[in-house]
């Protein structure tokens, strides 16, 4: 096949998913992509070493991996099926059929990311709106423990901060106010400049009550030293707000911990001088979609176990504490947990038997005891997910691929059980 | 000091100074102004140079360009991807690359030291010299 006219295609490189994409094919190989950033690029290539199939480390045929993955869940008197934020939608409900036939656990790296932001999201708490609303009308824009200039490398220029929109047609110097506040000077904390709020680690519950302090009037108190009038003047800057947004990240949601409640009650006090809305700073494609589907299906959006009085919810059936001491098998898909979790935590994964489907070789894929290949979601698959802010977009697949979908083997694992 | 001027604009090469490229006393004079000009040697006619190794091809100078937005309001002025061939910058394999140079606002004789592009790079990718 020649390279011919661009095909438009939507990024999977993180949860912005960019629609806007150009890339072209030539024989079934990505020659050229346009508009991409870094990530974006990388996600497109595909990966640098494909897994194999295999069991006990041997290579064998994927038909017989499936059949001994089978094998295991069924046997597992506790099974866990983990990862999902790398898959379509269409994997993640077909993951969620399998934990109900097995009467598993099953939950995502949202159990250690994202998931109580969405959660208060979902339930109504905390309001929300759209990427494409921020674009439109966001006059004031709050990075909140969240450096999307590292870790969404076009949300400020799609989105947040740069564009043009409806109602902010004079540009971003006039328009819109970029203000930072994280532990760090980070990229995103540069664009800020005068706006970016340096504070100590820990301590954001605290500058959130004292910024609650600032709108309501009152003087701020500190523990830590900082300057109260910057805090008045960020008070006064919020209050002015005809459309502003919190993106939360990690930084917050890790600092903040358990006491969610503070962030919704920030919300209600900024809420009662403007008109604020927060947007979790998801980063695996579809995490917030496994969290979606979940929710459609169980009323919980992750940390789920399949009991005989139907499915429940709770850090017990979380991610770390099942591995720790819970699961006797697992079954990772779309994820490194070796790579991404505490050694003190994924240690135990080569004390039970492991599954790992994945397309690409990783640090997890040298302790499974089984490794299925599928193919790369968004590049040899398609189907559905759900973008950081909620809104469901389609994906198409660009190149044709050998291997099955994750969606396929998770079905062909439940015929083999079943 | 013309001359001077001259070497800056890029009007004249150093290369062209007969005392210079001829007389040995000037030798560590040549060395050090080859130094000194080397980071322009890669520069387009505005002086602009991209850093590659530096760049995320995040778009934030795609969007931010005031030639950009001009000539296409309703892509790289509303955040996507530029949708002609009149833009200066666009992103190509997750790097920012320069076109059209001619319509930057710093060059020809009425140039403008223009900022758009330098200031929302978070990572100094972009450069004029």
């Amino acid at each position: 096949m020649e390279m011919t006219e661009p095909i438009t295609w939507t990024c999977t490189g993180c949860a912005l998913l960019c629609e806007d994409i150009q890339v072209y094919i030539k024989d079934n190989r990505v020659e050229k992509v346009e508009h991409a950033c870094l990530k974006g690029k990388a996600r497109v290539y595909g990966c640098k070493h494909t897994a194999m199939s295999t069991v006990d480390q041997e290579e064998v045929d994927v038909n017989n991996a499936i059949r001994q993955a089978a094998e295991i869940l069924e046997e597992a008197r506790n099974p866990l099926l983990y990862g999902w934020s790398n898959s379509t939608s269409e994997a993640q409900v077909a993951g969620i059929e399998l934990a109900q036939t097995l009467g598993a656990c099953i939950d995502s790296t949202s159990s250690f990311c994202q998931g109580i932001t969405i959660n208060e999201i979902i339930n109504g708490s905390v309001p929300s709106c759209t990427l494409d609303e921020v674009r439109e009308k966001a006059d004031v824009v709050i990075y909140w423990g969240a450096d999307p200039m590292s870790s969404h490398p076009r949300h400020l220029s799609r989105y947040s901060y740069f564009p043009r929109g409806e109602l902010r047609q004079r540009g971003y110097e006039e328009d819109r106010t970029a203000i930072c506040i994280d532990v760090t000077q980070s990229r995103t904390a540069k664009i800020c400049k005068g706006m970016f709020f340096s504070i100590p680690p820990g301590g954001d519950a605290e500058f959130m009550q004292a910024l609650m302090d600032g709108l309501a009037g009152r003087v701020p108190k500190l523990s830590y030293d900082f300057d109260v009038k910057r805090i008045l003047e960020l008070a006064a800057v919020l209050k002015k707000a005809e459309f502003g947004v919190i993106f939360a990240g990690l930084g917050l949601v890790y600092s903040i911990k358990e006491e969610f409640d503070l962030i919704s009650e920030f919300m209600s006090t900024l809420n009662r001088f403007s008109n604020f809305f927060l947007i979790p700073m998801a980063g695996h494609f579809n995490m917030r979609g496994f969290n979606h589907n979940l929710h459609e299906e169980t009323g919980f959006i992750h940390r789920v176990g399949f009991t005989k009085n139907g499915p429940v919810s709770g850090v017990e059936y979380s991610v770390v504490e099942q591995l720790k001491h819970g699961a006797d098998a697992v079954m990772v898909v779309g994820s490194d947990p070796l790579a991404s979790l505490p050694l003190s935590i994924s240690r135990r994964l080569k004390d039970i038997p492991l599954i790992l489907v994945d397309p690409c070789s990783n640090l997890t894929t040298r302790v499974a005891d089984v490794t299925i290949p599928c193919g790369v979601s968004g590049i040899e698959v398609g189907g559905t997910a759900i973008r950081l802010d909620g809104k469901k977009m389609d994906i198409s697949p660009l190149i044709q691929g050998d291997g099955l979908s994750d969606e396929m083997i998770v079905r062909r694992i439940m015929e083999e059980v079943s | 000091m013309a001359f001077a001027v001259a070497l800056l604009s890029r009007t004249k090469q150093y290369t062209e100074c007969p005392p210079l490229m001829e007389e040995d006393k000037y030798i560590d004079s040549r060395q050090k102004l080859e130094i000194i000009l080397k980071p322009m040697e890669g520069a387009e006619e505005t002086g602009l140079i991209i850093h590659d190794e530096l760049c995320s091809g995040c778009g934030n100078c795609v969007v931010a360009c005031p030639v950009n937005v001009a000539n296409d309001p309703h892509g790289s002025g509303r955040g996507f991807g530029p949708t002609n061939e009149k833009v200066i910058f666009r992103v190509e394999n997750g790097k920012v690359k320069a076109a059209n140079v001619k319509e930057c606002r710093r060059f020809g004789k009425d140039k403008i030291l223009c900022r758009a592009c330098i200031d929302p790079c978070p990572t100094e990718a972009i450069e004029f010299v």
